[in-house]
């Protein structure tokens, strides 16, 4: 059973009961593995089943084989090229400064030359249409082989759209809901030409902040005119040198760069992992800062509420319990999960039925879930006083455009029930419905899908980067629009295609979308699941069994 | 045959130390005794690591405590309670409830509230709504964000251009992209804080020269010559770059540019103040420009600019060019004003004669910066009183580098008349006199 180990805990224990022995040892590698509920706790309703199943040994061995071979032909093209044989396409520098040290060394552009560009026709796709359910793509055709490309002219109409982050149906063109904006855009124009702390606060300003205060349950916030300015520019003023920031492996770019312009010593914990951020937590902890041993002057835990590359839920209550014992401060940047998971859109702390005030720092972006732009910070009255006055944003970035504003305004009343209809709520749980529809079909064809089963992110394995070029294409041509992601956002072997689940996807479109996997499936061979589950795995799978003794 | 063999081997050796010098043999045995005391001796680490016993560690957990989140900031911050605005930032500015003449944002050319911006708003919004839902790498390129760049582009009369959906992010993203740890960077005192932002995150070397001293530009590139020299190996690796700003926010000067270089690599540029709308932009030739498509952090891990302040950057673009004589009707004012500010007792002009943003400071400073903060502050609210909106230049005092002194923001915008011009000009003077004196 539970051992509770120092000091009286809210939410479950530091440790899960046998469950956690898993966690090093074999059960974690192949297939399922299940977490059991919390002790202890009536208000945590349902277990956290993810999966990151590992490919066939085939698998990688192809994948490797696929990039050796890229890498063979990308030395001899450059061989070709630099010797004059091959004509180069790309720009190059200028005559005058041709003895000038390079510019770009070229062993960072080697992968980029030889590798990206061939496949890169599947990123950077121009659209001409709001990024809803369906969208229109403009054609664009390339007679160098990727290196330069022209628009025919044509438009390719109502594609299905899985790759955008239009998490609750909320990226459309103008209907009637969005006058608001129009009637702001009308008064107040759309730049602000100032900073928040000179002349740059408006009364609408006042008045999203208040309600982005309101709908997640906390004292205060503050909105920012970017997401990935707000960390970048956020973390700096809240952590400095002496502190120590414990970061996830897997953390957004924007975090990364906060961590490292806040000057603060940061350490990494494996990816949603609570022991090992646990041992880096009672290290930093007993042992205090290298060499000096001072103690720390805080500790800061940076995580996300839904990594956007695996679609893992972080294991929240495991994580609030540590940051508890060991008085640690904890930021979570939710820019994927707020207004996307949780009963009423609320984000992870509700979708695991937690208490707002654990969290210290709330970060989460607009650009997801409410069709808008920009990022916030929410906790405690003095947090945000401390930052309305010490955030680079605040003083060196300028605000909010007010339509934008406003659009985040409609959306958030939309999703409280503040405009008197249930349309938000329904929205919210048609999201949850499709997810868990499309995951479960997913994984029932074959195929390897990572993340957590409640998360409308959802990465399906590739591996090979010529599969990923096929991929997006074939279903480019069947008039859907997918996201490929390689290196270097993933690891090198595990390049994958992301869908964006999205409430405004109707049965059939899914049905469509999920019907032209199949057959791409069967098409690129990329049916790799050795584990074909059926819908309710996780009380009969055999593995737990073992374990519960 | 083996044994035989053996046996004669063994005869030799005792015969060898019978004959071998006695210190030989005493050497000899003591490097055996003191091999077997090192095999035999406990092994020990180099940190007492396992000093700690269970309970001491739990000891030391409960006992810790961490500073608090944040430190408490005091009621009267100067920049705790800020100026809300009430309606649009335009040219009659209705602030904390009063209407004054807006002489604070950086609304150069009139446009934020020009009707023909709305209306290409509006026309966009129609069409694609607000957000768009990804970066540019994930279908969040739009046709209108090409169209801008395109155009952005012809205006700067550059090969190409790329956008960023934050002012501030442009020049940040740009500089990490191409200078890297072990590259130099040569930049002017008075840099903002972006570019200071920026270079932190490229981890390069970073050498100041003073600002605008094309002299002490100068000596810092011989110097580094010299280094170069006995070092060439090193040098050859090594990138060299010199960041300049066209139009100081922190003093208001322009830099030198004939002296300084004939040709430029890559111009950053913001579209929140004359543009009338939101982000920024890089343009140059494409072999710079290109490479900041992948490596831009701003650029690539960011939802891109919303499709209806693109559009009316690009409607801003399209007036620019129509009347090409607002610019110098802008120039004609910036004159104007600076003459008017001069004489004010207690006060001094700080920038050029052309320059739209100027900075008034203290002549003589009370000494404490907290205190100068305090007058200018009052002679701000009773401006504000009086109908003329101004405010301070908010820097982060103990983030910045080299920290300008307290200030007060001044920017002169087309729309400004004469008579606001002179208004502006002698209310300050009055509230001047009354504070100082």
């Amino acid at each position: 059973m539970a051992d509770p180990g120092g000091g009286a805990v809210y939410n479950g224990t530091p440790h899960n009961q046998s469950a956690a022995d898993c966690h090093g040892g074999n059960c974690w590698k192949n297939g399922v593995v299940k977490e059991s509920q919390q002790n202890g706790n009536s208000n945590f309703y349902r277990p956290i089943v993810e999966s990151f199943e590992e490919a066939p040994l085939h698998v990688m061995v192809f994948t490797y084989l696929g990039y050796g071979i890229g890498t063979l032909f990308g030395y001899l093209r450059d061989f070709l090229r630099n010797s004059g044989i091959e004509k180069c396409n790309a720009a190059v520098e200028r005559e005058e400064q041709k003895d000038f040290v390079p510019l770009y060394q070229n062993f960072e552009n080697f992968y980029i030359r030889n590798i990206y560009m061939r496949i890169r026709d599947n990123w950077n796709r121009p659209i001409c249409s709001a990024p809803g359910a369906v969208f229109d793509v403009m054609e664009r055709v390339t007679d160098d082989y990727n290196w330069t490309f022209r628009f025919t002219g044509r438009i390719i109409k109502d594609v299905i759209n899985m790759g955008s982050y239009n998490f609750l149906g909320l990226a459309a063109k103008y209907d009637e809901s969005m006058r608001t904006v129009k009637e702001v855009i009308e008064t107040y124009g759309l730049g602000v030409g100032s900073t928040r702390q000179e002349m740059g606060t408006l009364d609408k300003h006042k008045e999203l902040e208040d309600l982005v205060a309101k709908f997640l349950n906390v004292e205060a916030a503050m909105v920012f005119g970017m997401g990935f300015a707000t960390n970048s520019m956020n973390i700096p003023a809240l952590v400095g040198k002496g502190c120590l920031i414990l970061s996830d492996e897997l953390n957004h770019a924007s975090l990364v760069l906060g961590a490292r312009l806040s000057g603060a010593t940061i350490r990494i914990f494996k990816h949603n992992n609570v022991q090992s951020l646990e041992k880096l937590l009672r290290d930093a902890v007993i042992y205090g800062q290298p060499r000096t041993r001072r103690a720390w002057r805080k500790i800061l835990i940076l995580v996300e509420g839904i990594y956007s590359m695996e679609g893992s839920i972080v294991h929240l209550p495991d994580i609030v319990a540590l940051k508890k014992k060991y008085k640690a401060y904890l930021y979570m940047d939710e820019a994927h999960s707020i207004g996307s998971v949780g009963p009423t859109g609320r984000g992870v702390v509700e979708f695991f039925g937690l208490d707002p005030r654990d969290i210290d720092v709330y970060m989460g972006t607009f650009t997801k879930s409410f069709g808008a732009a920009g990022g916030y910070i929410a906790g405690r009255k003095d947090l945000v006083d401390y930052l309305r006055t010490h955030s680079h944003s605040a003083a060196y970035g300028t605000s909010m455009s007010p339509p934008v504003a406003e659009q985040i305004i409609r959306v958030m009343k939309l999703i409280m029930g503040l405009d008197g209809t249930t349309e938000g709520l329904q929205r919210v749980q048609q999201l949850a419905k499709n997810t868990r529809y499309f995951r479960q079909r997913l994984s029932k064809m074959g195929f390897i899908v990572y993340g957590n089963e409640e998360s409308p992110v959802v990465p399906l394995l590739l591996y090979m980067p010529a599969k990923v070029a096929a991929f997006a294409r074939h279903l480019l041509n069947r008039k859907i629009g997918v996201v490929v992601v390689g290196f270097p956002a993933t690891p090198l072997a595990e390049a994958r295609a992301r869908f964006c689940v999205s409430a405004a996807h109707t049965q059939e479109m899914l049905d469509t979308v999920l019907e032209a996997l199949d057959e791409m499936g069967d098409l690129l061979n990329l049916k790799y699941s050795r584990n074909r589950k059926s819908a309710r795995p996780e009380l009969y799978d055999e593995m737990s069994f073992e374990l519960e003794d | 045959m083996a044994t035989v063999a053996e046996q004669w081997v063994l005869v030799e050796m005792v015969q060898a130390l019978y004959e071998a010098p006695a210190y030989h043999l005493i050497l000899e045995g003591i490097l055996i005794l003191w091999i077997i005391r090192l095999l035999f001796s406990k092994t020990y680490k180099l940190q007492e690591r396992s000093d700690l016993t269970l309970k001491e560690k739990e000891e030391l957990i409960e006992e810790w405590q961490p500073e608090p989140l944040v430190p408490p900031v005091s009621k009267d911050h100067p920049a705790l309670n800020y100026n809300i605005v009430s309606g649009p930032p335009s040219h009659n500015i209705v602030v904390n409830g009063k209407e004054c003449i807006n002489f604070a944002s950086f609304n150069f050319l009139g446009l934020l509230d020009n009707p023909r911006l709305k209306a290409a708003a509006l026309a966009s919004l129609k069409k694609y709504g607000v957000g768009t839902c990804g970066p540019r790498g994930f279908y969040g390129t739009f046709d209108v964000h090409l169209d801008l760049e395109d155009r952005l582009a012809k205006f700067m009369k550059t090969e190409e251009a790329i956008i960023y959906s934050y002012g501030f992010a442009t020049i940040a993203s740009a500089i990490p992209a191409y200078s890297k740890r072990g590259d130099i960077v040569f930049v002017d005192k008075a840099a903002c804080f972006a570019i200071q932002k920026g270079l932190q995150a490229s981890r390069s070397d970073i050498k100041v020269f003073n600002h605008n001293d094309m002299d002490d530009l100068e000596r810092l590139l011989k110097e580094q010559e010299i280094e170069d020299q006995k070092n060439p190996r090193k040098a050859r690796v090594t990138r060299r770059f010199i960041i300049v700003e066209g139009l100081y926010m922190n003093t208001g000067t322009v830099c030198p540019l004939p002296e300084l270089i004939d040709d430029i690599d890559l111009i950053s540029a913001n579209m929140e103040n004359s543009l009338a709308s939101i982000g920024g932009f890089c343009c140059g030739r494409s072999f710079v420009i290109d490479h900041q498509r992948l490596s831009g952090q701003g650029y690539c891990f960011s939802a891109s600019l919303p499709p209806l302040l693109a559009a009316a950057a690009i409607e801003a673009l399209n007036i620019m060019e129509e009347n090409p004589g607002i610019f110098a009707v802008l120039k004609e004012k910036c004159k104007r004003i600076h003459k008017a500010l001069q004489g004010i007792p207690g006060l001094k002009v700080v920038g050029e004669s052309i320059s739209p943003a100027l900075h008034l400071q203290l002549e003589e400073t009370t000494g404490c910066r907290e205190r100068d903060v305090k007058l200018l502050q009052e002679i701000v609210t009773q401006c504000m009183d009086r109908g003329i909106a101004l405010t301070q230049a908010r820097y982060l005092e103990k983030e910045e580098k080299y920290l300008p002194p307290p200030s007060i923001r001044v920017v002169v915008t087309v729309e400004q008349t004469e008579e606001d011009l002179e208004k502006a000009a002698s209310t300050i003077s009055e509230v001047a006199q009354t504070v100082l004196l």
